[in-house]
Formats: structure tokens, sequence, C-alpha cells
């Protein structure tokens, strides 16, 4: 991206054109008092001296790169092929942002359209939107979606599904006239259909699943899509979408809305974002999509050509009545994740699916034969399951931090009911070794 | 243009046509012209309530979306669901196939509140200034 700074000689040209002596005679309103304060900042540094500095303190951090790192719950360790950052690092796509000149955007309109397929490829939906900022958001949206398009008023939403997500659908959702009601799970960890059964009433818009969900366990979710469409409601499926290159697609089990965080595609961890919400639907929604939607057409000489579409949809025409007020996407990390899916391809994803899978039922195996630990998740899983272990996760952490090592996520604050519970996670980085390794350590924490 | 005359009109260019037992309901030749190429229409439910003045349904161009307002109270009894397959009839043909729905009015009367014929075009020709 290229700068320039205006001229001392353009500087006065303005000051001239508007009447003004200096820069200083604009400031006249502000109190002196108020105008350059002392700043008890350091002296200037120079560009060695802040590498040096800027450096050390990047070093204090933990990251995948200089410990083994065995933390999913949300964010999660993949290898991301370089041909990822070589095309979004190009000029023309790194300043982007989602166009609202759009049709003068050509290259941006293709790239997000691309994305919009592909992530219909890998979720089987009909129909994707240009994406949203998170896995969180996209997921209240589907939400707020189920209660227009059904004019009903409850949302039935998991437990096991990821608290931080839960605390934000309640954050959109929650006004007078909506509930939100919870759906627990059992002593294994998977969904109390018994519950579900019960509270499915004429006033639920939506049922909310994950799968995997928080505990990492792939959910049994035969049958539920009818049950829940006979009732009239909308089935939304949260899930990590690489997930689905082993397991069924959202398609597949009947969903209405597939969403979730497509962080996993290409997209590194960077302390918590930016990440990527993708949002894919059943064709008989596609009116009532939140987004930006890229569609395909021909220009008036016949030429393809790529347009933002069903616009009606939008706060900029439908202001008040629109589907959402989201006006944006997040197109640089769409991007990422467009590149991510066409370099892994079909085969690939399965691949990169399977090894997680491999690598994490082969540690959840391991460490079921640790005396003190117990398997909560028996059941079938992705890249993540959940152990009791025999002290609390916190005192574990510590003393696997000494090691080296990043330990899993402990439920005790968010899930209080299951005390000492950690959730562990291991993606296709993991070599035996370092599987093997962390086993070890687990066994010498509990002594 | 053309308006009609045993129709009634609304100043929000909805027309409404009094049949035995209930009203059928479309858009004025003027609205259809104003808004041009119609791609989809959203349709009340039958059953649904319909207050005069209301917003009950929505047609939408590429570029805009213009509220349709109830010209009577009542409930809606009938929609027109080929215009959920091809809303361009209502283009072609506003006062024929391109009617939108039929209400039960509550009040029968209500109908000849709204303006006749050559009010509607009088309130066009004065809004056009």
């Amino acid at each position: 991206m290229h700068y320039f700074p205006l001229t001392n000689d353009e500087r006065q040209e303005m000051l001239d054109t508007i009447g003004v002596e200096n820069f200083g005679q604009i400031l006249q309103a502000i109190p002196s008092k108020l105008k350059n304060p002392t700043l008890d900042i350091p002296p200037h540094l120079s560009e060695i001296e802040i590498n040096r500095l800027l450096g050390d303190l990047a070093a204090k951090n933990l990251h995948c790169k200089n410990r083994s790192s065995f933390l999913g719950a949300g964010a999660y360790d993949h290898f991301s092929p370089s041909i990822v950052n070589e095309i979004i690092s190009r000029n023309e796509f790194y300043t982007a942002y989602t166009p609202y000149q759009a049709e003068a955007s050509q290259g941006t309109l293709q790239a997000i359209f691309e994305y919009q397929s592909l992530i219909c490829e890998l979720t089987g939906m009909d129909v994707s939107n240009g994406s949203h900022y998170d896995g969180a958001t996209a997921l209240a949206e589907a939400a707020l979606l189920s209660l227009t398009k059904t004019q009903r008023s409850k949302i039935l939403i998991a437990r096991s599904i990821h608290p931080d997500y839960r605390r934000v659908v309640q954050t959109y959702v929650e006004r007078p006239g909506h509930e939100i009601v919870e759906i627990p799970f059992l002593a294994d960890g998977n969904l109390d259909n018994e519950f579900l059964k019960k509270h499915l009433t004429s006033d639920v818009a939506s049922v909310i699943i994950a799968s995997p969900n928080f505990l990492g366990l792939v959910e049994d979710l035969e049958g539920l899509a009818a049950e829940v469409h006979q009732n009239g409601s909308l089935f939304i499926l949260v899930s990590n979408p690489l997930s689905h290159g082993f397991y069924k697609t959202p398609a597949e089990l009947g969903a209405d809305i597939s969403c979730g965080e497509g962080q996993p595609l290409g997209i590194p961890m960077s302390y918590g974002g930016p990440w990527l919400g993708f949002f894919a639907t059943k064709r008989e929604l596609v009116r009532q999509i939140p987004g930006r939607l890229v569609g395909l057409t021909k220009d008036s000489q016949g030429k393809r050509a790529f347009c933002l579409t069903l616009q009606a949809r939008e706060q900029h025409i439908r202001r008040e009545k629109a589907a959402s007020n989201i006006c944006t996407n997040q197109a640089l990390c769409a991007l990422a994740a467009c590149v991510y899916m066409a370099a892994m391809g079909k085969a690939g994803i399965r691949q990169v699916a399977e090894l997680n899978i491999e690598n994490a039922m082969y540690l959840r195996r391991e460490i079921a034969k640790l005396k003190g630990f117990k398997v909560l998740t028996t059941g079938p899983i992705f890249n993540e399951f959940t152990v009791i272990c025999p002290k609390p996760v916190s005192e574990i952490n510590h003393k696997l931090l000494d090691q080296k090592i990043i330990g899993g996520y402990g439920l005790h604050k968010k899930y209080p009911e299951l005390q000492n519970g950690m959730v562990i996670c291991a993606t296709e980085t993991k070599t035996k070794e370092e599987l093997d390794q962390f086993v070890q350590a687990l066994k010498a924490c509990a002594l | 243009m053309n308006f009609p005359k045993e129709l009634r009109y609304t100043k929000t260019h909805e027309w409404a046509k009094q049949n035995a037992d209930s009203v059928t309901v479309g858009i004025s030749d003027y609205a259809q012209h104003e808004i041009s190429d119609i791609v989809f229409i959203e349709l009340p439910k039958v059953g649904q309530k319909a207050t005069q003045g209301k917003a009950i349904s929505v047609v939408e161009s590429v570029k805009a979306a213009f509220d349709i307002y109830a010209p009577v109270s009542g409930t809606v009894k009938a929609i027109n669901t080929t215009l959920e397959s091809d809303p361009s009839i209502v283009n072609r043909d506003c006062y024929g196939n391109g009617w939108f729905f039929e209400i039960t009015p509550d009040d029968a009367g209500e109908i000849n509140s709204l303006l006749a014929s050559d009010q509607y075009e009088t309130f066009l020709k004065e809004a056009a200034h």
C-alpha cells in the first residue's frame, strides 16, 4: 500500500484557499491549556531499538510454535499452506474491504463468490452468504432469522454449544417476548433428547445444536431434523467446517441453517481474531439470509460478471425491516478460507479430517489408560474430547507449562458441573512423539 | 395510465374491488409503473389480520423495496400464489391476474371511504407538482 503525505506547499495552498494564515488558527476554539499537553513518554527509539523492544515483548508469548499446544475450545492450531498467505497478501486483496461500489470490484466479488461456492460444497447447503465476522455472530444471526421466519418466540439451544456463542446469542435474541431454553447434555456428553422432545412446543422457532459439540463429541442427530421440522421449527447446526471432511454434512443431517467458525480453514488463531463466520442455508431461506450475497450474471455485452444480489434484504434498501443490520463481510478471511479449500481440495480436506480424528482418538485411548483420568466423551469425536482429571485443571496446566506444554481447556468456570474436566485438542499438527510426550506429562502431573 | 372506474383507490396506490363478501386488493397502474420490474412479492398469510393503513405486503424490485398497505381492515381470505413464481404479472396486468390478496372486511362499508377513480387521478396530478 502506498501512502503519500501532504507537502508543505500543498498545506499552504489549502490554508490560502480557506483564508487561514496558519494551522494553529483553526484550533483557536480549543482552550490553550488543553493544547499540546505534556506527555510523560520516554524519548524516541531508533528502529533497531524498537525491533529489540517489541521482539522481547512478543517473545513472552507462549504459542503453538514454541509450545506443544493441546488447547482448542474454539481456536484451533492447523497447518495453513503457504499459498494462502501468498494470495491474501496481494495488494489488491489485502486492503480491500466489503465492496460498496460493488460492481467495480470484480476481483473481490469473484473471490467472495468462489468462497460462497466452496462453503456450499463443504456443507452441502444450497446457499452461502459472503461471511460474518465470526462463528458466534453467525449463530446469533441464524437464531434471529428463525424467530423472524417462523414468527415464533422461543429458541431451544444446546448447553453443549460453546459458552461464548450462547452468550452472544443471548445478547442478540434477548428482548421482551423472546425466550431462550437451554437443552442439557447427559453424563456422556450427548444431547438430552428426552428434554428436547418434551420442550418442542408450537412456540419454538428453532432448535440449535453443535456437532462436534464443545466437549468434542459428534452427536447422533439421526431423525432429529425430521422431528424439528414436524414441529414447524428450524434446525440450526453449528459446526467445525473441517469436520465435514469426514462426518456427515449439515445438509445430510437435514439442517436448515449451517453456521460456525471458519478459523480452522487456513486462518491463524491470531490471539482471537480476525476470524470467520460461515452461514449457509437451504434454498427456501435465501430471501431471509443476512449479509452480503454475491451473484454471477452477464453484463450488457454478454460477458460474465459478478454482482451483489438480493440486496433488497439489506438495510441500505430495507432499513429497519432488513433481514439484519450487517452490511459487511469478513472479506480477507473469507478469501483465506477460499484459498485453503481450493488448495486442499476435496481429497485434501478429507485427509486433514482423518488425521485430526486419528490423532485425537489415539490420544484419548492412551489417556484412558492413565490412573486417575476418566474419559467423559467415549463416542465419536473429531479433534477434541473431554477428560475428568484427578486434580484441578489449573494445577495440571501449570505443571505442564514447565514442560513446555499448553494443556487443554478447564471446564470448571463455564461448566461447574464438570469440575476437573479438561477439553483436550489434537490436530494434524501433532506428531506421535508429541502425543506420547503429552500422555507422559499428564501421568507425571497426576502424581 | 389506466384507473378502472369500478375500483376504489388509496393515496398509497393500492386498488380495492368490492366483491359479494370480500375485497380484492392490488396495486395501481401508477404504482407498478413507478416500481418498474418487480422481482419478488412478499404476500401475507391466509388468516392474517389486516388493519387499514398498516403495511401488509412488500414488493421488491432489484434496487428497492416498497410496503403495500391494507386499504381496509379485516382478515386475509386468499392470496394470489401465482405471484410467487412470476411477480412480473403485476407489471403486465395489475388489475386482473396481478391481484395480491382478498380480505374479508370487518366493516363492509369501509371501502367507500377510499378514493374513486377520478379522485385518485386528481390526487396523482396534484402530487406531481
